[in-house]
């Protein structure tokens, strides 16, 4: 592995050279491209160093709590592709789990590979875009993103003919999946599987050991673990501040305990950790999807038994009860909680987005830093605002 | 490694793409090599499973299409696209097939919940995908006959689902043909018995009958 390139930075403090200064405030976004989405901040700066930071949300709110609570269980499904858009397959695993705990299915080998092959496939989507943009946000402008997004389109095309769309996938069903995987589409992914440490090797090479990604990145926005902590951060974020926490290890839900990966951590926190944990992350998944491909064997991929109430999808009245599953979401814990009442609605529903609770910190980490380092801080984060606002 | 080591190492690599992107076959999937293409004049191949908006599927005749108008698909899609209004005849009595199947594709949001919960694979999702239009009111409001669309369309777009679903419904008739034969020797069988017992009643009724008869006479 490459050896960090630390370079010393001031915080430089205007106030300190006996001049005579006044505080601006200064609005960024909702319409500005680095705000990656409809969101703004309202800063008060001095010269060019940020004193405060308010984060303004709910420029994309479109009520997907209530709505969730007004339909059925399973025309929930589609909508929650859009949460986070770039991770529809993991936001349909945690949906899909969430009900399948509180109906209590139980769902069959193939189907729970199919999902995790599904969703560490999700998870080098996002790490790549996530990369890209963040070095966007740097001024590599748009170079490491479309190299990313060549590397995207790949595993797009997949999750196309598998699903029938790129993005919003809909593809898992309570007890299940929608459709079997072919051997074809198999083989289509482990083409990928087996072309990508090549891509990634690149992508490292292109910025990684880059003098000025460096110093932009090193020492900046440093998040202390226990900060980190006790803000709830979870994901690459909190693994960045060294923190050894990933619900695939700490729950192994689905088949996660058959596989062998190791969890990155980085040492400081600060954004060149967070950006070098989702590249490591990126490896360990493709270990994953390793073992998964070659463990997958055929099978059903709905479960064959399952309860009366969930025979029929479409009238499917889950019993009286609650019911919280959470998955290791590419951003972080991504949590359903729902409460039945017998109906065919849900009586509660609730996300715990990872993306809304990991940009709590926002404010504590730009502090003190330069405007300029708050657009990487905010683009380390891995915020979508879909999932932000709801 | 002096400063700008790193820079220089990374410029090298946006220029081997740059060359790559000569030299490597455009599509094949190596690292480097071009993957996009010129798109109104080049096309990528569609995928059988893409799905973009529904369609309504019809066999021989515009008149009768496999809709019979249940309104499964209008409840259980998620944004509440669909409205469906029963067709009556003259006498005022609901017929199996709609009158009104107006779908809106500005709420419609691609899910394919439709297809999937429709007992008569009536409806199906579309490859169409150029149907942009700068009126956003009226002209993405499609009704009943914009949404009709043949079985040999569904067949070109899908052959593999296309085949799948026409066995399927092939079966269902065979059943349906089946259990109706079944049904009309039943009847028949019924209606023997019923023949047989009414000729005994009859014949057990001859004599008063006749007397009837002598009666009258």
């Amino acid at each position: 592995m490459f050896e960090k390139l630390r370079v010393k930075t001031k915080v430089i403090d205007s106030g300190a050279s006996g001049l005579d200064t006044q505080t601006l405030e200064v609005n960024v976004g909702p319409q500005h491209p680095s705000t990656h989405g409809v969101f703004r901040m309202t800063m008060v700066l001095d010269g060019e160093v940020v004193k405060s930071l308010r984060p303004v949300m709910g420029y994309l709110h479109r009520n997907h709590e209530q709505i969730a609570e007004n339909i059925t269980y399973s025309a929930s499904m589609p909508y929650t592709d859009r949460l986070d858009y770039f991770n529809s397959m993991s936001n349909n695993q945690a949906w899909a789990m969430t009900v399948e705990q509180l109906a209590e299915v139980e769902i069959p080998d193939r189907a729970e590979y199919i999902r995790v092959i599904m969703s560490e496939l999700t998870r080098l989507v996002n790490h790549v875009s996530v990369i890209g943009f963040l070095l966007n946000d740097m001024g590599a402008f748009f170079t490491p993103t479309l190299f990313a997004f060549r590397e995207r389109e790949k595993i797009l095309d997949v999750f196309e003919a598998v699903s029938g769309s790129r993005m919003m996938c809909n593809y898992l069903r309570f007890g299940g999946v929608n459709r079997d995987l072919t051997d074809e589409q198999l083989g289509q992914i482990k083409v990928i599987v087996a072309d990508f440490p090549a891509f990634l090797d690149e992508f490292e090479t292109l910025l990684a050991q880059n003098e000025i990604v460096c110093m932009r990145t090193q020492n900046v926005g440093v998040l202390p673990a226990e900060l980190a902590i006790n803000a709830s951060v979870t994901g690459p974020m909190l693994r960045a501040s060294g923190v050894n926490y990933d619900i695939r290890k700490v729950d192994q839900y689905s088949v996660y305990d058959r596989f062998e990966f190791k969890i990155p951590l980085g040492e400081k926190g600060d954004v060149y950790d967070r950006y070098y944990v989702r590249m490591l992350e990126m490896r360990e998944s493709l270990k994953i999807l390793n073992q998964a491909l070659e463990q997958i064997e055929p099978g059903p991929f709905m479960a064959p038994k399952v309860p009366a109430c969930l025979k029929n999808p479409r009238n499917f009245k889950p019993p009286v009860g609650e019911a919280y599953c959470r998955i290791e979401a590419p951003k972080g814990e991504l949590g359903f909680y729902v409460v039945s009442d017998g109906s065919k609605e849900p009586w509660r529903y609730h996300v715990r987005a990872p993306s809304f609770i990991n940009l709590t910190v926002l404010e504590a980490m730009c502090i003190g830093y330069k405007l300029a380092d708050a657009i990487v801080i905010l683009g380390s984060i891995d915020i979508v605002l879909g999932e932000v606002d709801r | 490694m002096f400063f700008g080591w790193g820079i220089l190492r990374g410029m090298n690599i946006t220029l081997m793409n740059f060359f790559r992107s000569y030299t490597r076959k455009r599509g094949s999937g190596e690292i480097g090599a071009l993957t996009t293409v010129q798109y109104p004049e080049e096309r990528l191949p569609v995928k059988e499973k893409f799905r973009n908006f529904p369609f309504l599927i019809y066999d021989d005749k515009p008149e009768d299409l496999r809709c019979v108008a249940c309104d499964i698909c209008a409840q259980d899609c998620p944004p509440r696209c669909i409205y469906i209004v029963k067709d009556t005849d003259e006498a005022g009595k609901p017929m199996k097939k709609p009158a009104v199947f107006d779908i809106d594709f500005t709420v419609c949001m691609n899910c394919g919940i439709c297809e999937e919960v429709c007992p008569f694979d009536a409806i199906f999702m579309d490859h169409e995908f150029e149907i942009a239009d700068a009126d956003r009111h009226d002209k993405l409001l499609y009704h009943r006959d914009d949404l009709l669309k043949t079985n040999e369309h569904f067949h070109k777009i899908r052959p593999n689902d296309g085949r799948e679903v026409d066995a399927r419904l092939a079966e269902a008739k065979e059943a349906k043909a089946k259990k109706d034969e079944a049904r009309q020797k039943a009847a028949e069988a019924k209606a023997a018995a019923k023949a047989k017992a009414e000729a005994e009643q009859a014949k057990e009724g001859e004599p008063p009958e006749e007397k009837k008869e002598t009666d009258a006479q």
